[in-house]
């Protein structure tokens, strides 16, 4: 049996008296496309962090490719091959697209420290060329990233993390606040993701999770209610009562 | 937009510009066309060496001091001590101060990385603070309230940095050419992954440790390294005016070195030496009209930068950063 690509292991969470996880456990397989979604307060933001390693938890363990990351840092678990994207724009407002991945870059390669050498080592610039065409941000390559539209900002916060060569990617709410003009090309580039890169797509957004998701997680009050294909997940009694009242078609 | 675009775009500030090289030529022709201010010049650029480093922490990394005067205070009296002992060659007290000035900045540094700024300016005030009160304990070694008169052996054995005939010419030469390779350096570290990731930490923490940067470590790194450029200006200093005393830890001189970063502009290196270069001047021309009062104009100075922005400011008179 080849180890699951991230699982959590009756993850538990509390803040003095709330418990926001609450014995969560799942596991998300490599090149798995799978979704956790739930309504607001569930506990998803509480639970990425815990994976990332933000947050540490009250109980329970977290694993990377089969090995223990439960007391790793956040820096080590990226280096040992698990990105995420932000729900709000976690970006280097002064630094342009080419920086920020040139950065991402040179860290992933551990050439972090170099002092002495200048930027731009001729495979960083092959690979920050690369990147920018994948995430259509040629055009804006040498513009500080606060001047990009927010689509392109949106798109530069996935390309960062894919810079980080994942093997698991956590996207939180990767189309939160996209016009729909733009929409278009969050969705491109998400279905233009590498295929041996296992996504847990964390999303409120219920036409994304179904179009992309292939398996589903539903959390509701810190608790993991059930889980399942999209088909099992839009049938499911329990998930249509949870989302009764809030604008989804589950 | 292609391969080569992008290398350029991420070097475009390795070679050095006209307006540059013009720069430090100016520099260079100042002492020599105006030999009877090599005083004040030195001056200026010493703290223009001190406002670099503390460029590196506060404008490149984004993590304020007000105690900067502590690594500037260590490295003075290290050189000062040796010179006092007979270990009088100014190179050797230069680099000899490097290493207690870093040491302190290493130590110190961890304590810089919890809390918001308030906390940062006053966990640097507080170091700079006991370590002057050490000073002043340790008369035994340090000359107490006295400080430490002493005497510097010709540069090279030849050129003479003291006060006399072209000492003072000689010591502004000095000064210049320590501040030009320390520059270099902070240059070419500015320039390289180390200081990209280093603006990383400025411009968004969370996202920096999120692409796997190692933040904690690279903000004691930076501060170490600054803490040696301090320790060094502060050695300038007591070698070419040949005194050290308490006051070289006193808060007015971490609270003029963020001023003078702040008038330059912080960032991008040069902001530091022009800033201290302003401050020095004003200080003189004001003071030798209005004595008492000419910390008024610094003031005056320091609102309209902070509140119109240096960028409108900049842009009006058409300087390019």
């Amino acid at each position: 049996m080849t180890a699951s690509a991230l699982e959590a292991r009756g993850l538990v969470r509390r803040f003095g008296g709330l418990v926001a996880t609450d014995d969560v456990s799942f596991s998300v397989s490599p090149g798995a496309r799978q979704a956790l979604i739930g309504p607001n307060g569930a506990g998803k933001t509480t639970l990425i962090n815990l994976l990332t390693g933000v947050l540490k938890p009250s109980e329970g363990a977290v694993l990377l490719e089969g090995r223990d990351v439960t007391v790793v840092s956040a820096s080590k678990r990226v280096q040992l091959g698990l990105a995420r994207t932000f729900q709000i724009n976690q970006l280097f407002p002064d630094l342009s697209p080419v920086e920020s991945l040139g950065l991402a870059i040179s860290e992933r390669e551990g050439r972090g420290w170099d002092f002495w050498r200048p930027a731009g080592k001729a495979e960083i610039v092959a690979e920050i060329e690369e990147l920018l065409a994948r995430f259509g941000l040629e055009t804006v390559y040498d513009q500080p990233t606060r001047a990009l539209p927010y689509g392109k900002q949106r798109l530069l916060e996935i390309a960062l993390a894919l810079a980080c060569r994942p093997r698991v990617l956590l996207l939180d709410e990767p189309a939160a606040g996209v016009p729909e003009e733009e929409r278009h090309d969050i969705l491109a580039a998400l279905a233009a993701l590498p295929a041996d890169v296992a996504i847990l797509l964390i999303e409120h957004d219920m036409d994304l999770v179904f179009s992309f998701a292939t398996r589903i997680s539903v959390l509701v009050s810190g608790r993991l209610l059930c889980e399942g294909t999209p088909a099992e997940i839009a049938a499911d009694e329990r998930v249509r009562a949870v989302y009764l009242g809030e604008d989804a078609h589950g | 937009m292609n391969a080569d675009a992008i290398r350029a775009h991420l070097r475009r500030r390795d070679r050095w510009s006209i307006l540059e090289i013009a720069f430090w030529l100016a520099l260079l022709v100042v002492i020599f066309a105006i030999p009877s201010r090599a005083a004040l010049i030195n001056e200026a650029l010493v703290a223009g060496l001190f406002a670099l480093s503390l460029d590196l922490i506060l404008g490149v990394t984004g993590v304020v001091s007000l105690g900067h005067a502590a690594f500037f205070g260590v490295g003075a009296y290290t050189a000062g001590i040796l010179a006092n002992a007979g270990y009088d060659d100014p190179i050797l007290g230069l680099v000899a101060a490097i290493v207690p000035a870093a040491l302190v900045g290493f130590a110190t540094a961890p304590l810089l990385l919890r809390g918001a700024d308030l906390t940062r300016l006053m966990v640097t005030m507080g170091v700079a603070l006991m370590l002057g009160e050490l000073a002043n304990k340790n008369a035994g070694l340090t000359g107490g309230a006295d400080g430490l008169n002493f005497s510097v052996a010709p540069l090279f054995g030849r050129f003479s940095i003291g006060s006399i005939g072209e000492g003072p010419r000689n010591a502004a030469l000095f000064s210049l050419a320590v501040l030009f390779l320390l520059f270099t350096i902070a240059r070419r570290l500015a320039g390289s992954p180390f200081g990209l990731s280093l603006t990383a930490v400025r411009e968004n923490r969370l996202r920096a440790g999120a692409l796997g940067v190692s933040t904690s470590r690279r903000i004691i790194a930076v501060y170490t390294i600054a803490a040696a450029f301090a320790g060094v200006a502060g050695a300038l200093l007591a070698e070419t005016t040949q005194i050290v005393s308490l006051d070289l830890f006193d808060f007015h001189r971490s609270a003029d070195v963020m001023l003078m970063l702040i008038i330059g502009g912080a960032g991008y290196l040069y902001g530091g030496v022009i800033g201290a270069g302003v401050f020095i001047v004003i200080r003189d021309v004001v003071s030798a009209a209005t004595p008492e009062y000419w910390e008024f104009w610094i003031g005056a100075m320091l609102v309209v930068l902070v509140l119109f922005g240096r960028e409108r400011l900049t842009a009006l008179v058409g300087i390019r950063r």
